[in-house]
């Protein structure tokens, strides 16, 4: 193995460059990203950032120094990726110029998912690049009014940065409740709450009818005035540089549990491997939904996912390969509170408070899936939502988990 | 090996107390402590995992 070439500079890409060297790979690795500068790191874009309180410089995941001697990554920016031929190890650049490789890394992220009719708004914004959120910063200014689209992770810490800078906010959410899908509707609630809480108003399972100049109207007729909107309604996986490839691609690339890429037949290649927020991998630490057995399919688009799932890309590519069955983890901070969550609520039967009160704010709640306990939800208590995440990794029965909770 | 900690950085999501917990520790007042600056040989693996699981990536190693 003498070239790798890794395409997509983020925190995927950067985590499987550093893993390789720390590894002791000594050959030439070149890293393709379409955006400009050097890979900078996306949670503060839609907090710190956004708020002004750090500068572009603080959100470098890596300096220019430790990129070019350190790690010895040669950087194409400004470059994208247009076509992979597999069988010629060849990437070829929307500029015609062609990257040839022994082995890649396809890291290519996800994009803002937009709606096309926000562009009838005067201005409209997403939050997925150091681009976007300095675009946006200026917008927040005290008494402006936001609208929000979207209550999800991105929506929800927007919301509350512009609330902290003293604008009028409302989130819409076409869903019953914030983060159903992630949390399930009582804990989704709950979290929604939060908003409420902060002087935010949140309006639920209503849509956009329709955007104009100045203002959103919903679908239920309600016209709510808006000098800025901001759209988070998710992101979609960049894999159309892929599409004639013979890779399999279905909410992104399909990759095996070592991380490497499947063919449209389903067969592993051995020098592809996909990371990140573009890659979707079977977690045999939980079962899908349908009773089959199988591993639960997952693309988890969340910052801890792309940092471990590269490490394991990177061991498959130095030929010492393991399963990657993470528990997954997000966090997501709002206002003065910190919602954290280990593990995956798909399927789950029952979901139990064992710590604190919603009704105040601050909570632990514990999912049971069967005989187990497959996920924990905190709120504002870090420490005693944390040995939850041990007792995930161990796969620990829920009268395990009660008992950890001291309900037993 | 001597821990740094940039606690301007450091945002108590606590996934170092979890990889580490002798070394690392967030208390009910909400920040972390670091429990013991200089661990022993011992602790490099768990130590290292804290680094590569901290979020905000606060934490650096020396030695």
């Amino acid at each position: 193995m003498n070239q790798v070439v890794i395409v997509g500079a983020s925190l995927a890409g950067l985590r499987t460059a550093e893993a390789l060297r720390d590894a002791g790979f000594d050959g030439r690795l070149t890293m393709v990203g379409d955006e400009t500068g050097l890979p900078y790191d996306r949670p503060p874009l839609s907090k710190q950032f956004l708020r002004g309180e750090w500068d572009a410089d603080r959100i470098l995941l890596r300096s220019h120094a430790e990129l070019s001697e350190r790690l010895k990554i040669e950087l194409l920016t400004g470059a994208r990726a247009a076509h992979l031929r597999i069988d010629e190890h060849a990437i070829e650049l929307d500029d015609g110029r062609v990257v040839a490789f022994d082995q890649a890394v396809i890291a290519t992220g996800a994009r803002a998912r937009t709606l096309p009719a926000a562009a009838s708004h005067r201005s409209a914004h997403v939050v997925r690049t150091m681009h976007d959120s300095a675009r946006l910063r200026p917008c927040l200014t005290a008494g402006a009014k936001i609208v929000v689209v979207g209550a999800g992770f991105i929506g929800a810490e927007v919301a509350a940065s512009a609330n902290a800078l003293g604008c009028d906010v409302t989130i819409v959410e076409a869903a019953p409740v914030p983060l159903e899908r992630q949390l399930g509707l009582v804990m989704g609630a709950a979290c929604g709450a939060l908003h409420e809480r902060h002087g935010v108003t949140l309006i639920c399972g209503t849509a956009v009818e329709r955007f104009e100049q100045r203002s959103v109207v919903l679908t239920d007729g309600t016209v709510l005035s808006a000098d800025h909107v901001i759209v988070g309604v998710g992101a979609q996986p960049n894999t159309e540089w892929l599409t004639s490839s013979g890779l399999l691609l279905a909410d992104g690339l399909h990759v095996d549990s070592h991380c490497r890429a499947l063919t449209s037949g389903g067969v592993p290649v051995d020098h592809l491997v996909g990371v990140g927020d573009v890659a979707r991998f079977p977690n045999h630490r939980y079962q899908s939904l349908d009773g089959s057995g199988a591993p639960l399919s997952m693309r988890i688009e969340h910052w801890t996912n792309a940092a471990e799932m590269a490490i394991h890309a990177a061991r498959t590519l130095l030929g010492q390969g393991t399963g990657y069955e993470p528990v997954p983890y997000f966090w997501s901070d709002q206002y003065t509170h910190k919602i954290q969550f280990f593990g995956r609520a798909d399927g789950f039967e029952e979901v139990r408070v064992v710590d604190g009160d919603p009704a105040d704010g601050a909570w632990v709640a514990l999912y049971r899936r069967g005989d187990h306990l497959v996920a924990a939800l905190g709120v504002s208590k870090i420490r005693a939502l944390i040995p939850f995440r041990q007792l995930l990794l161990n796969q620990a029965g829920w009268d395990q988990a009660l008992h950890a909770a001291g309900l037993t | 090996m001597k821990i740094a900690v940039d606690f301007d950085r450091c945002q108590s999501n606590a996934l170092c107390m979890s990889a580490a917990p002798d070394v690392f520790e967030v208390r009910d007042d909400g920040y972390l402590y670091v429990l013991i600056e200089e661990p022993g040989e011992e602790l490099r693996a768990r130590v290292e995992e804290a680094v590569r699981l901290c979020p905000t990536q606060a934490i650096t190693l020396e030695g």
